[in-house]
């Protein structure tokens, strides 16, 4: 994030909003890492005067951000598309509660799932809770749109969205820095029940407040200038917003083109009288026909999902083929290995994934690097939905197999998921009684999005020292009699200790814990590579059932084998890239015949 | 300046591509033009197959390069310069790391890895450079400089001065990894001027 010689900067979408909550001056942010948002909260946490935090879930985050709304700060909630479904039950009251300080929560939708477990539209949860909704097409744009969602926020009493996908959050462009700017809002305790207590007879009065103030949002909407037509020939005319503006405007630059910057409420007069000045009307959009329905709902004849895929993301190819027939596609794929993504070499992990494999048992899976354990050759993971479902559909198959189910099943969770939303379902296994295992994953760190600490991690976002999380006494205290904390790089020991535990008539928790290799205390510890020695490789391939990419198969010939002093039947040898290798050690453990070694000793 | 192009880079995630997409777009940056970037974080960056698309020119909408558009293809690895194919057009140039990296399924012996496998580049109208990136890092004395190698090689290709690449990587790389960065860039264009 430097200066450049036009002072702009070159700035992802995430170091943008980041930016953008300086400069509209956020005095509490929260959030809870997931991709496409998760850069916004570490890259805000750099500023000064602005306090940030990982909350332990997304609902947390946004009552966190709610509070220091009604004392009358700017604040902000971050999280991804899925992050909303656990925030919702705030979300949709603080629409009738309203705000003091500035409160706008960025929502990060994931279209194509990069990174996610679905596709859900979030465009849809401003519909349903009733709150405007921006969304931008460019990093340069969401930092102007965070600082508008600000002013409207508190010009409106009301929190406001701002959506994001994962092509402008990971997208870099340039952004010319602005003003810093500051609420009118005083900070201070303000007792008002009429608007804060949403009990049955004042939650009525607010929303009849909220029907005005939607109303007076349509109204603003048809001035907003950020929603704009750029007119061009009349033949065919186009309404799109966010990244799919730019492939419009990338597929057909002559078009007349209707850019909506706040999606929700819209601006029925503008669309309609853009629509009277087009021969053909086309909506352009991502996933849901969102304001295709909405459109088509005002009377209006337009184009939409008949053209334009539902599923995935666009690109200025897809719409022009979409809508013209026309395919700039000159080969077609070539056949090749996969190459899907990997849990790292020495990943602890892959101990306990390994060790859990040869136990023939259901995995209620979750959410984070651990659901790599699904692939083959660990194939370890039977579900996988949501944060904390694992722990919870755990209990399910326990109630529902009765006794014939006993040791057939097992939860794994990881730390900070475990905290995200596992805890209660651990609760409910121990009050109704089931002899469910779960599995905390403990490698001190929430991975998958980039190493954040997590509240069992004992440092907070700043890297400062904080409360560690006791796992082994929090579910003591919820009344598991049976807590074991195994390390997952000993397979052996792990795997008796699985089969102990999963086998249990009562509830039972395994901890398996050793720390992330990326995590940077590990990144920065001396790797003492190991290597596999030829002469006592029987290519017997155990080691690679582990499916770690420091190790493959050199395949041989019959010849080549002879040379090497190989017995007929073995077709070849593993080898270990010294390069890549960790020296966890999994390997060595499972090597019956003395190949996998330090280099000095072999 | 009326340059117009889109760079694909492609490889296996951990091999650097993100600074070498970085480097790349500071350079076109500091040549006065409109830039734009899009890149993947999260489960695909675990050692799978990923991309960054660089786009270029006097004013750049779209973030993303579409299927056929590709001008340039940076591939870190052999097996993945294909897996892109359809990316690019008939006289695409491409640029190829001959370095191998086992997929899962080849490294535990369930498949193999494709034999001959730029055949079925150099068998289209797609001009292919093959050098050995990690051996030319290697001898530079840093193997992690794969990605600047990779950086000097493209860097030929492009309408930007040497200078300003090297200025850039001063600005940009922290001091103790610089020179041997600045080297493996040297040896990346001198491998193009063969």
């Amino acid at each position: 994030m430097t200066k450049k010689s036009s002072d702009k900067l070159w700035l992802s979408g995430n170091e943008a909003l980041a930016l953008g909550a300086y400069e509209a001056g956020v005095k509490v942010a929260s959030g809870y890492p997931g991709t496409p948002s998760t850069e916004i909260m570490e890259n805000l946490s750099k500023y000064d005067g602005v306090y940030t935090e990982w909350a332990p879930n997304e609902k947390v985050g946004l009552e966190v951000a709610l509070g220091a709304s009604f004392v009358g700060v700017r604040t902000l909630a971050t999280m991804k598309h899925v992050g909303m479904n656990v925030a919702a039950d705030p979300l949709f009251t603080s629409a009738y509660t309203g705000i003091r300080g500035g409160l706008v929560i960025i929502n990060a939708d994931d279209p194509e799932m990069h990174s996610s477990q679905n596709e859900q539209d979030n465009r849809n949860y401003a519909f349903a809770a009733k709150l405007p909704m921006l969304e931008p097409c460019d990093p340069a744009e969401a930092k102007e749109f965070l600082k508008t969602a600000y002013w409207l926020s508190e010009g409106y009493d009301t929190p406001v969205i701002v959506r994001t996908t994962t092509r402008i959050a990971h997208v870099k462009g340039q952004v010319a820095p602005g003003e810093k700017t500051s609420s009118s809002v005083k900070a201070e305790i303000v007792k008002d029940a009429a608007k804060f207590v949403m009990l049955p007879a004042n939650a009525r009065n607010r929303r009849k407040f909220l029907t005005e103030r939607m109303k007076k949002l349509s109204e603003f909407a048809e001035t907003f200038p950020e929603n704009r037509i750029e007119w061009g020939d009349g033949t065919r005319g186009f309404i799109t917003s966010g990244i799919s503006y730019l492939y419009v405007k990338e597929a057909f630059p002559e078009a007349s083109v209707l850019k909506l910057g706040m999606v929700w409420p819209l601006p029925e007069k503008m669309i309609r009288s853009f629509a009277e000045q087009v021969d053909e009307l086309f909506i352009v959009e991502e996933l849901d026909p969102f304001l295709e329905l909405h459109i088509k709902a005002m009377g209006i004849r337009c184009h939409g999902k008949n053209f334009i895929p539902a599923e995935g993301e666009l690109n200025a190819g897809i719409i022009k083929k979409a809508i013209t027939g026309e395919d700039a596609v000159d080969y077609a794929p070539v056949a090749l290995p996969p190459r899907p993504p990997n849990m790292c070499p020495g990943c602890p992990h892959r101990g306990l994934f390994y060790s859990l494999s040869k136990q023939k048992v259901f995995v209620a899976g979750d959410i984070g690097c651990y659901t790599l354990g699904f692939l083959p050759p660990l194939s370890s993971m039977d579900s996988c939905v949501c944060m904390g479902a694992g722990v919870s559909a755990v209990h399910g198959m326990a109630k529902a197999l009765g006794e014939e189910g006993m040791g057939k099943e097992v939860a794994v969770i990881g730390d900070s998921t475990f905290v995200h939303s596992g805890i209660t379902g651990l609760i409910n296994i121990v009050y109704n009684d089931s002899y469910s295992t779960v599995i905390i994953l403990d490698n001190r760190i929430t991975a998958m999005t980039g190493q954040q600490p997590n509240p069992a991690s004992g440092t907070n976002i700043k890297g400062e020292p904080a409360q560690m999380l006791n796992f082994e006494a929090l579910c003591r205290a919820i009344g598991v009699k049976y807590v074991v904390t195994v390390n997952p790089h000993e397979i052996s020991e792990t795997k008796k200790v699985l089969k102990e535990e999963i086998n249990r008539p009562e509830p039972s928790v395994v901890i398996s814990r050793a720390p992330c290799v990326l995590i940077p205390s590990e990144k920065k510890r001396l790797k003492v590579p190991l290597c596999t020695t030829t002469e006592n490789c029987t290519g017997c391939k155990a080691c690679l059932g582990l499916g770690c990419p420091a190790i493959h198969w050199v395949p041989v010939t019959p010849e080549e084998g002879a040379k090497m002093g190989f017995k007929e039947k073995q077709k070849g040898y593993s080898e270990i890239s010294t390069e890549l290798c960790n020296g966890c050690g999994q390997c060595a453990e499972l090597c019956k015949f003395d190949a996998i070694g330090i280099e000095e000793d072999k | 300046m009326s340059e117009q192009g889109n760079i694909l880079f492609c490889g296996v995630g951990g091999q650097g591509i993100l600074l070498a997409s970085e480097v790349t777009a500071y350079s076109l940056l500091a040549a006065g033009m409109d830039v734009r970037k899009s890149e993947v974080h999260g489960m695909a960056q675990r050692g799978g197959s990923v991309t960054a698309h660089l786009r270029y020119g006097d004013k750049v909408y779209s973030p993303l390069i579409s299927l056929g558009e590709a001008d340039i293809v940076v591939a870190f690895e052999m097996m993945e310069a294909v897996r892109y194919l359809p990316y690019m057009h008939s006289g695409s140039k491409i640029i190829v790391n001959t370095h191998k990296i086992y997929p899962p399924a080849v490294a535990t012996g369930k498949m193999v890895y494709p034999e001959n496998v730029l055949d079925e580049l150099t068998s289209r109208d797609i001009h292919v450079r093959e050098l050995n990136a990690f051996d030319i890092a290697s001898e530079v004395g840093e193997v992690r400089a794969v990605n600047i190698v990779m950086v000097g090689v493209l860097s030929t290709y492009l309408p930007v001065d040497e200078q300003v690449y090297v200025d850039v990587m001063h600005e940009r790389i922290p001091e103790r990894f610089r020179d041997v960065n600045i080297r493996a860039f040297q040896e990346g264009r001198k491998t193009a001027a063969v």
